[in-house]
């Protein structure tokens, strides 16, 4: 059956001033024409899902790297390639990742005009100790000033990111980084918590020096501050939603939703995943490789029960009967709900007739316990 | 049939590393029994196992042609022989099908423990030993003072004694005379009833059991019915024949002297056991050779599947291994931890981690095996006596009148500056001293008698660590003696876990305890809950600790739609799953048991 839900674009964009330390997302700094030579190249990918009958879209996602870093005009560029091949929505959810330093009042006018109506800004924590830590190259009040410019620019859907766990972080010093946020006047907060990822310089420094020289909190701490977080963040009035998402109503990130729905999603640029027409496949992380055309990479199809439910667990709503039994048919539901009553921990899982979530608990034991839910 | 007085019948005898298998090859070479390109190093330790430890398991016979200096033709059947305490009585069966024994002494070690245990075990044969001495190539070695140490120790004259190295191949020429000139022929009369004794069997596929033995009267050959002396059961000779280091040659018959093989469609080796005489049924002798019995385990263990579902393959493996190996002894057991598996009985140590090994390279098994016991005699107070050799049979302490457990003389052979480390380590183990004697300025030989439980837990690696690897071991059985032991149970979040719990001595109950909750504590990862870890003798909780709750395992970013990660995560956690052991509501990995099982005390 063919899937014929919107799908979301994302738009991966691998370039920025400078690579943080604990990064390891595909990002380099641009040398020489590479830039424009990408932006061809993603342009031409685009073409490719070119058809009599446009796919339809609701969210299109500029991430990164630093999509701000290459400037509005490209950005508007690709946008108006991808509004041409495909029949984008009116009210779509269309985002840019953008980084302090790289934006200004007349940035954001111009993404607004070419039809961008979401920001999404890294923070990651407003004290200078941390961001220094991780090598971070500007300031908190720089990224006070992104927001009110993009504000100005009459943006009204903005997110900022937080990180959890820093290097010297307390939760005295996380509170004043949530005031921050809320106060800035945003509508959406991704507060992730860092992960020494191997191969990224941080990884080998906290191999080298441990992690009491670095000042990493330790796990019970970081656990605490993410608790403490997610509590402070609902008393701000942001609602959690998803592990390390938290929204003021109507302001959850459609296309972000999409990937924990296990809904249809193209991805456009090197290291982009696509899910699209049951099929998952991805791009090559080299980007000499992508610039040079080199085919996606088949990864399995996609969209059955065990990653719908996977990844429906991090959704604060959890796993619904009504809609996994319209999805996936009787059956699937009650396994689920099976095993969460073995495990008989209302500290962690939330069980009801209709419905099994994880608590915030719950979410901090996440891997494990979806892979229990799902044994 | 071969004219006896050209025939010599001999064994290699040594210590562990003293180069009897080295020696061996080049007897091999040396009489040309092997193409050149068929030479593998160490030919007659046919298993990887034995290859890679440098000790030989299973005995083996070969037989070689060599034409002497003094112009004739020999035939050399060349018996090695198993290099271990646990194999002793399969050296001894060797050792009765010669008349001769060629007693290797490592030029820079001299004589060890196993030199003189072998040594007095081919005296009592009553063989012709012939010393060599050997690894003359090393830096090291001092054959003069070796040599010395071998007349004042064992009263050998060894002025004449080869001085080899099997390793270059310098002067192994001397040692072939030697055996022609200094071991006698054998004797018996062909025309006696037949007597001939087994000393190793095997199975083969296509022959079914392959029998060695040494004829010591009569003769046999294809067509004859012959029968087994110990159980009485006859099979029809297949094929008699003689063993070349990479076939067998078939031959007419064997007589009197000879060393050779016997097939006769039999179906497992526990039906041609070592030590058993045969006869023929047409003129059977009046009584069988001397010497047999039927070797005992004394070491216990369960070893069970790691997963449930290779029970069978498990069982069809030990049987395969039962084939070969009619000292291995195996029988179903349940426990509540571990599931479906085997109890099986083994000689000594090193023949249950041998067992284990080939299980899991030869068989590709995963296992977990429980900790080693030994047989207790425990008297119950009604005045009845059983004999336990697995923890989950111990008996409810308050109906134990007393235990006795099994105790070993064991000779500690080493240089002299380790005596204080040695007998320290003795006093751990709970050892009783009986006396030191110098064999040499440079030699002692301490005596104790050691607790078996205590020997088969680790000593033989303490002994080792604390003497830099100079001193060695021999021990054999001596009786029982009473000895408070008590059972210690694990606890994991308040469930007895069978698998772990162990005999031990009461003395030694809370510092074992101890470690054993420690190991467990850095072993079993932190899980949903708090685990409470708890060793207690019956309900007396001795020693605890806890694992704290695990709080954090999470991918907190998913970013991009790259769910592919979270894909192989899952999948990695559902494995990491599999290979726990689920005890009640905890996890255990394998891990944990086996950290158990090699707490060292050092």
């Amino acid at each position: 059956m063919r899937n014929t839900k919107k799908k979301g674009i994302y738009i991966h964009i691998p370039f920025c001033k400078s690579k943080c330390i604990y990064c390891d997302f595909c990002s380099v700094v641009p040398v020489g024409d590479i830039t424009d030579r990408y932006v061809t190249a993603l342009k031409n990918e685009a073409l490719r899902y070119k058809r009599t009958e446009k796919i339809k879209a609701d969210t299109v996602y500029f991430g990164g790297g630093t999509p701000s870093f290459i400037g509005a005009e490209r950005l508007a560029d690709i946008l108006s390639t991808v509004k041409d091949v495909f029949s984008i929505d009116s009210d779509a959810e269309i985002t840019a990742e953008c980084n302090p330093s790289s934006c200004n009042e007349e940035f954001f006018i111009k993404l607004k005009e070419s039809g961008f109506n979401r920001i999404s800004l890294g923070l990651q924590s407003t004290s200078e100790t941390e961001r220094k830590a991780i090598g971070r190259l500007t300031s908190a009040s720089q990224a006070k000033k992104a927001v009110a410019q993009a504000l100005t620019a009459s943006f009204n859907n903005i997110s900022l990111d937080l990180m959890l766990g820093l290097p010297n972080q307390t939760k005295d010093s996380l509170k004043e980084s949530i005031d921050f946020c809320a106060e800035a006047g945003v509508t959406h907060i991704s507060a992730y918590i860092l992960k020494a990822e191997e191969g990224t310089p941080f990884f080998d420094r906290l191999r080298k020096e441990g992690a009491d020289s670095l000042n990493l909190p330790d796990e019970d701490s970081v656990c605490d501050l993410y608790l403490f977080a997610a509590d402070y963040l609902e008393t701000k009035g942001f609602k959690q939603y998803e592990i390390s998402n938290f929204a003021k109503d109507g302001f959850a990130s459609r296309h972000n939703l999409k990937y924990w729905n296990a809904d249809e999603y193209i991805g456009l640029g090197a290291s982009a995943h696509s899910f699209f027409e049951g099929k998952r496949f991805y791009n090559t992380r080299n980007i000499d490789d992508y610039l040079t055309g080199s085919e996606p990479l088949y990864d399995g199809n996609g969209g059955d029960f065990e990653e719908y439910a996977m990844l429906r667990l991090r959704l604060t709503d959890g796993i619904k009967k009504d809609e996994t039994e319209q999805r996936f048919g009787k059956g699937n539901f009650e396994r689920i709900l099976k095993n969460a009553e073995r495990l008989n921990s209302p500290d962690l899982i939330i069980i009801s007739d209709t419905c099994i979530s994880l608590t915030k608990q719950g979410f901090l034991l996440s891997n494990t316990l979806i892979a229990e839910l799902l044994s | 049939m071969s004219k006896k007085e050209f025939i010599r019948n001999f064994s290699i005898i040594a210590h562990i590393d003293h180069g009897k298998s080295t020696l061996a090859d080049r007897l091999l070479e040396l009489t040309n029994s092997v193409a050149l390109r068929d030479m593998t190093k160490q030919l007659l330790d046919s298993m990887d196992l034995e290859r890679e430890r440098g000790i030989t398991i299973k005995a083996h016979a070969v037989r070689l042609d060599y034409k002497a200096q003094d112009g004739n033709e020999y035939i050399l059947n060349l018996i090695d022989t198993p290099g271990h305490v646990d194999f002793n009585y399969e050296v001894s069966r060797s050792l009765a099908a010669c008349e001769g024994a060629v007693l290797i002494i490592d030029a820079t070690q001299g004589i060890e423990a196993q030199t003189i245990a072998n040594t007095y075990l081919a005296l009592d044969h009553n063989l012709e030993l012939v010393p060599v001495i050997n690894k003359i190539d090393l830096p090291a070695a001092d054959p003069e003072r070796v040599a010395k140490e071998v007349e004042d120790v064992i009263g050998l004259d060894c002025s004449e004694a080869p001085r080899i190295s099997a390793k270059t191949g310098e002067n192994v020429q001397s040692v072939l005379e030697s055996i022609v000139r200094l071991i006698p022929p054998p004797e018996g009369d062909d025309d006696k009833p037949l007597k001939a004794l087994i000393f190793d069997s095997y199975y083969d596929s296509y022959k079914g059991v392959v029998v060695y033995v040494r004829v010591m009267e009569g003769s046999i050959k294809p067509g004859d019915t012959m029968k087994m002396m110990s159980t009485g059961a006859t099979f029809t000779v297949v094929e008699t024949g003689y063993m070349r280091p990479t076939y067998l040659q078939p031959c007419s018959g064997l007589s009197a002297g000879e060393v050779g093989y016997i097939t006769a469609s039999i179906k497992t080796v526990s039906q041609a056991s070592v030590g058993d005489t045969i006869t023929l049924t047409a003129n059977p002798a009046a009584e069988p050779l001397a010497g047999y019995r039927k070797a005992n385990p004394m070491v216990f263990c369960g070893i069970y599947p790691a997963d449930g579902a290779d029970y069978e393959s498990l069982k069809e493996a030990l049987e395969k291994l039962r084939l070969n190996d009619a000292s291995l002894h195996f029988e179903p057991e349940t426990s509540g931890a571990l599931g479906f598996g085997f109890r099986c009985g083994f000689l000594g140590l090193l023949h249950l981690e041998i067992i284990q090994e080939r299980l899991e390279r030869e068989y590709d098994l995963d296992l977990v095996s429980t900790v080693p016991a030994v047989i207790y005699k425990i008297h119950m107070s009604n005045g009845e006596v059983i004999e336990v050799d697995n923890p989950t049979h111990f008996p409810d302490p308050a109906e134990i009148d007393f235990i006795e457990e099994p105790v070993a003389s064991a000779h500690i052979y080493t240089p002299p500056e380790y005596v204080g480390s040695i007998m320290e380590l003795c006093q751990n183990r709970r050892g009783v001293y009986i006396d030191m004697v110098y064999i040499t300025p440079e030699r002692v030989d301490i005596r104790y008698t050691l607790p078996l439980n205590e020997i088969i837990y680790d000593f033989f690696d303490a002994l080792k660590s604390r003497t830099k690897g100079y001193a060695s071991l021999d021990y054999e059985l001596s009786g029982y003696q009473r000895s408070k032991v008590v059972k210690l149970d694990v606890l994991l979040n308040g469930d007895v876990i069978d698998a772990l719990s162990f005999i031990v001595h009461e003395e030694k109950a809370y510092q074992r305890a101890r470690k054993i909750a420690e190991k467990l504590k850095d072993n079993i990862p932190r899980q949903m809950f708090e685990i409470p870890i708890q060793i207690a003798i019956g309900s007396k909780v001795i020693a605890r600790e806890t694992v704290k709750a695990m709080r954090k395992d999470v991918l907190a970013k998913c970013y991009g739609g790259d769910i592919t990660r979270k894909k192989k995560l899952l999948e990695k956690q559902k494995e990491g799953k599999k290979r726990m052991r689920q005890f009640g509501s905890v996890e255990v990995p394998q891990e944990a048991f086996m950290a158990v099982l090699k707490l060292d005390e050092q």
